[in-house]
């Protein structure tokens, strides 16, 4: 940070010296010229040729100095807000279940920073200089005249700014709104197109689009009117500055020379001033953007991590859940609400439930991206023996603790607690990459035959082959269909191969015929892995050890498939409703 | 100026007025500036008297209240461009119709008709005009500068081209570098917004922190290749710089002689010295907002590439069912229609433009009026392109579709109809359900509702009918949604047809079940098709066919039953119905 501070102030030196050469070219010229009238000797003039031709040259290479400084400047500023935020983002919190756009317009918030520097800081540095060095030249020269142009700087430099940024703040505060209602109705018209064209509703659909933009389109003519009002204001306040100027030296009767060099010192200390009403209009927004960053920054992270973070031993490990309970924000209803359930190593439990029941927020618990409000998971590294069978409603694992090397999760860090359990998880992520570093994200120390093998166990291969391994995914237009998404994740959590593999929903928004060869793959490929699958379609279940019914954040039933099946509820509701009619 | 901006600003009677008021308005501001320098020089010289900054004063304000219009004209022009591109933008997505438009470029469509168009501003307020200033004022001044003092004239005149003939042979050198790194800056952007997005897989698989690392070597590399880049392309900028104050210099030191030597008066002097600069500025403004400017023609160009793509004449540009009467009044009174219609197909084939293989090859297919129709056959077979066919948002390449003996183009045939994942309107969920039949009473909106299973859940949400969806309608479930589609299509009044795409994909048990009860009551006394893969929707059929590759590979009866509880062995389908599909399946995702 100090290396871009030393380059700020340098930026900021150069842009102020470029001004500056600026302001003494004119102020010695117009000297040299009215003071060659007077027809002196020509050594009288001698220091003014020589600051004008210097002033003229290194005004140019101030400039160049100012701008290459700047801009590494605003480089490097925008690297360190991307990581900071990033840093931000890393532990899990809140925010990172906000849909992509907010994502993306946290993005772009970041380019503020380099805004806020290059066409705020900047230039408000070069312009205060400026005015500061033309009034101090003023107050040597004539006083009064000095009084005028600070006067006339203080009304474009400062109160002009100032007005428009209060007004351009009140009117964002219904600009953004208008904005978000076009894109709403655009969106609408696009993504609903062909419900609107089905219903003959898509002349209305249009006509709410053209209505939404005749209103933003009203206050953004009204916010031109106030940039252009103040751009009248900013001449007027030079031009009658100037004018106000040669009066007060004609009225003190100055001589020539003075009044010339004061009057066009004060044209020329305008130049760098009148931007800055506009610069104005720009910071608003940018100071919006860093708010939402500085909030951003403030969230804190969803999993206090302690202090002395315990290891997790290697091996087989057996994960015991007691009274689990999870409350995602304070007030709401839990999500689970005193949850148990042992996972012995080669196991394969799965937990069914409605949508909202508390699933996902259990395999969250385990990989510690939400903190339970009580309850306890505790690791047990492999015992020593006895530990077969379980009851339907064993709550305990006395048995599996024997060891006496329980681990509860959170005595460890989250990272790893992930690296324990870990596995498919919800909306994964394709990254414009290829395709081999999209997999070896999961497993950097993977080679070849180990990607290969992933690749293969998740019926991957044929797709492999056609697209390549170095074929760049995610990027214009190169989609990955819901299948292959899948079907990739589930290949990045083989290659992971945790001692704990946790699979959430891995037929999420896949058609049945791809959903189904796809749970048949996986229950093949994960077959005497300790597994934890989540799910919402109970065909295959068969072959679990153990399936657990949540419903309103509450186990309400577990079993194997043949035990649920025979006893009412909400699990033999689903697979009638599912295999009513099935043809198996 | 760009000429597709130009072509719209000439035929908008709007924009071209707004446009020519601000350009004007800048040409003239400029051109005062040349009577304000006559003044000023004439009073600092003596040579007019104090009485004299009261012109000068006037002056000053007839260029602020030409500033205020030219901002004002500016504010106008951008809106009004805007607006009508906006509208043309839209207007052409609506002819291209629903199966046109992919979902991956409807995202980008989005983005383009909202703030994309936004960086049309500083190239249409900020750019043009002074592209119209640097066209006019430079060559004022020079020829004020001729008449005044021959020699500055001349030293301008010469320097002057040094200003566009080294920024384009500097641009020219490093044009090629430039823009690579400004496409890298972009990439750079991508790249972050990737990484962030993916999080949450990169914190599973414990890549997070090491990330960061990458996030900081990869921007810390990016900017040392610009800095090294820019170097060279700011040169520009330092000569332009150095040719605009040099030349001042050139000026003011032998006109400073000339008057030592007495051959030059001070007014006049004094008038090269304040003109000399004006006639650099004008160049030097153009050249700062060139690049804001390039990113609004770059937008133009993709919205212009929007606008005259695919321009082959569709000989329907709108679905028929879109043009059969903007759905004004109530259902009417007869209900499910005037009988449900027999649809036939004869010899049809539709091929996707770039595409080679047909969608649909030579389908021929009678349904007979009350018929219920389940199509099955793996994702891509063409099943969804049936339905498009029968909604008319795509047109057959070959052959004819007939809805009760008339061409489907002309009919005034208006099924109701139920995509794979409705879309639910940021509007209030009454609106949502009459969305085909704006006129809709609440009662009738309510009946539909209910007979869609959804009356329920409606009215327990905060504001019942009025409870306003938000974007996308994600405060409701899966089940819940295609419940209100069910509803807007209870509610379309005299549709005797129904097209359903899969209505029960991605339902679980609870929900489907309550679709196929909706669904079973909607079918009844009308024409159905419907997409279906579960078998629940399969068994509410009493024909079933089978698309394989664009054609009909199987087409079977299934005898009626219409009661629930006797229900038998319905899937005597199964052979052809399914089986085989779970097995072929991967194939089935390649599409």
């Amino acid at each position: 940070m100090s290396r871009t501070g030393k380059r700020l102030a340098l930026a900021m030196a150069a842009g102020a010296a470029a001004e500056l050469a600026g302001l003494g070219l004119i102020g010695s010229a117009a000297w040299l010229i009215t003071r060659a009238a007077e027809q002196p000797p020509l050594a009288a003039l001698s220091v003014a040729i020589v600051g004008v031709r210097a002033f003229a040259t290194t005004k140019g290479v101030f400039r160049y100095g100012e701008r290459l400084a700047g801009h590494d400047v605003a480089l490097r500023a925008q690297a360190t807000t991307r990581e900071e935020l990033y840093r931000a983002l890393v532990p899990a919190g809140p925010l990172n279940q906000g849909g992509a756009d907010l994502l993306s317009r946290m993005v772009d918030d970041t380019d503020a920073v380099q805004d806020l520097l290059v066409r705020g800081l900047l230039p408000a540095v070069a312009a205060l200089v400026t005015g500061l060095a033309a009034v101090t030249l003023g107050l040597f020269l004539l006083p009064a005249a000095a009084l005028v142009l600070l006067a006339g700087l203080l009304v474009a430099g400062v109160a002009l700014p100032a007005g428009v940024a209060a007004i351009t703040r009140r009117r964002s505060a219904r600009i953004a709104p208008a904005r978000a209602e076009l894109a709403a109705r655009v969106a609408d018209l696009l993504h609903g197109s062909a419900d609107l064209a089905a219903y003959g509703a898509t002349d209305r659909a249009l006509a709410a689009c053209d209505e939404a933009d005749a209103r933003l389109a009203v206050l953004e003519r009204g916010q031109a009117r106030v940039n252009a009002a103040a751009a009248c204001l900013g001449v007027l306040a030079q031009g009658l500055t100037v004018t106000g100027v040669v009066l007060a030296a004609r009225a003190a009767g100055a001589g020539s020379v003075a009044t010339a060099v004061l009057a066009l010192t004060s044209l020329v200390s305008f130049e760098p001033v009148l931007p800055m009403a506009a610069a104005a209009e720009r910071m608003t927004g940018v100071s919006a953007a860093l708010r939402r960053l500085r909030e951003v920054r403030a969230t804190p992270p969803a999993v206090t991590e302690p202090e002395r973070p315990r290891r997790v031993p290697g091996g087989p490990l057996t994960v015991e859940v007691e009274n689990l309970v999870v409350r995602h924000a304070p007030g709401r209803s839990p999500a689970l609400n005193g949850v148990s359930l042992t996972l012995t190593p080669g196991r394969r439990v799965a937990i069914v439930g409605p949508s909202g029941a508390g699933k996902s927020t259990l395999l969250a618990a385990l990989m510690r991206l939400v903190e339970p409000e009580s309850g306890t998971i505790r690791l047990h590294p492999l015992a020593s023996g006895s530990d077969s069978g379980h009851p339907p409603h064993h709550t305990g694992a006395r048995g599996a603790g024997g060891s006496g090397a329980a681990v509860d999760l959170r005595e460890v860090s989250s990272e790893e607690a992930r690296r324990v359990m870990t596995g498919l998880t919800q909306d994964p992520y394709v990254f414009q990459a290829s395709l081999r570093d999209n997999l070896r994200l999961a497993g950097p120390e993977a080679g070849q035959e180990e990607l290969a093998e992933a690749v293969r166990r998740a019926r991957l291969e044929t797709w492999v082959e056609r697209t390549g391994w170095d074929t760049p995914l995610g990027e214009d237009g190169r989609t990955v269909s819901g299948g292959q998404l899948q079907r990739l994740a589930l290949a990045r959590a083989l290659l992971n191969d945790p001692p704990v593999l946790l699979l959430d929903e891995p037929a999420e928004a896949l058609d049945e015929e791809t959903a189904d060869a796809l749970m048949a793959d996986l229950l093949d490929a994960t077959r005497g892995h300790t597994t934890l699958l989540v799910t919402h379609r109970l065909r295959g279940l068969e072959e679990v050890d153990e399936i657990v019914v949540l419903e309103n954040g509450v186990v309400v039933q577990r079993g194997t498939h043949d035990e649920l099946v025979d006893a009412p509820g909400y699990y033999r509701d689903l697979w009638r409703s599912e295999a009513l009619v099935s043809r198996r | 100026m760009h000429k597709d901006l130009l072509r719209l600003a000439r035929s908008e009677r709007a924009v071209r007025r707004h446009l020519a008021l601000c350009l004007a308005a800048a040409v003239l501001a400029g051109l005062l500036v040349l009577v304000q320098a006559e003044l000023l020089a004439g009073v600092l010289s003596g040579r007019f008297a104090v009485a004299a900054l009261l012109p000068l004063a006037l002056v000053v304000g007839a260029r602020g209240l030409l500033g205020l219009v030219q901002g004002v004209a500016a504010g106008r022009t951008t809106t009004a461009v805007k607006s009508v591109l906006r509208h043309r933008l839209l207007s052409r997505l609506r002819d291209l119709g629903p199966a046109r438009l992919t979902s991956h470029r409807s995202g980008e469509l989005v983005t383009l008709s909202g703030r994309g168009l936004d960086a049309l501003d500083p190239y249409l307020n900020g750019y043009l005009p002074s592209v119209a200033v640097a066209g006019v004022v430079p060559i004022a001044v020079l020829v004020r500068l001729l008449t005044a003092d021959l020699a500055s004239a001349v030293i301008v005149l010469v320097t002057l081209p040094l200003i566009p003939v080294f920024g384009a042979l500097v641009g020219m050198h490093t044009k090629a570098v430039t823009e690579r790194q400004w496409r890298a800056l972009s990439r750079l952007g991508g790249h972050f917004l990737d990484v962030v997005r993916g999080l949450p897989t990169l914190r599973a698989f414990g890549r997070a922190r090491y990330q960061a690392e990458v996030i900081r070597r990869v921007a810390e590399e990016h900017r040392a290749a610009t800095m090294r880049t820019l170097r060279v392309a700011f040169l520009s900028s330092l000569v332009l710089e150095l040719a605009a104050s040099l030349s001042l210099a050139l000026v003011a030191v032998p006109i400073g002689l000339r008057l030592l030597g007495g051959t030059l008066e001070l007014s006049t002097a004094l008038l090269v010295l304040l003109l000399a600069p004006e006639a650099y500025l004008p160049l030097r403004n153009m050249g700062t907002r060139f690049h804001a400017a390039m990113e609004g023609v770059a937008a133009a160009d993709q919205a212009f590439a929007v606008l005259d793509a695919e321009t082959e004449p569709d000989p329907r540009p709108a679905s028929p069912a879109d043009g059969s009467g903007a759905g004004d009044g109530a259902p009417s009174a007869d209900g499910p229609g005037r009988g449900a219609p027999e649809i036939r197909l004869e010899n049809v084939t539709v091929r996707y433009p770039g595409r080679g293989e047909a969608a649909l090859e030579e389908v021929s297919l009678v349904i007979a009026p009350g018929e219920r129709v389940a199509l099955v056959g793996e994702s891509g077979a063409g099943k969804s392109t049936l339905l498009h066919l029968l909604l008319g948002f795509v047109t057959p390449e070959r052959g004819r579709v007939l809805v009760d003996g008339d061409d489907l183009a002309a009919g005034s045939w208006r099924p109701a109809f139920v995509p794979q994942r409705p879309h639910l309107f940021a509007v209030s969920v009454a609106d949502n359900i009459r969305l085909g039949s704006p006129g809709a009473t609440p009662d009738e909106v309510r009946a539909a509702a209910r007979a869609a299973h959804a009356d329920g859940f409606v009215t327990e949400l905060p504001q019942g009918y009025d409870t306003v969806l938000g974007e996308r309608g994600t405060n409701l479930s899966a089940g819940q949604r295609q419940r209100v589609a069910l509803a807007r299509a209870f509610c379309l009044p005299g549709a005797d047809a129904l097209l359903l795409d899969e209505p029960t994909a991605r339902l679980d048990g609870r929900s489907e079940a309550a679709v196929v009860a909706a669904t079973r009551d909607l079918a009844e006394g009308r024409t159905a098709v419907i997409v279906a893969h579960r078998p629940a929707m399969i068994d509410l059929a009493d024909r079933v066919i089978r698309i394989a590759d664009g054609r009909i590979v199987s087409d079977r009866r299934v005898p009626r039953h219409d009661t629930e509880n006797q229900r038998p062995s319905a899937l005597d389908v199964s052979p052809d119905g399914f089986d085989d599909s779970v097995s072929t399946a991967q194939g089935g995702e390649s599409r």
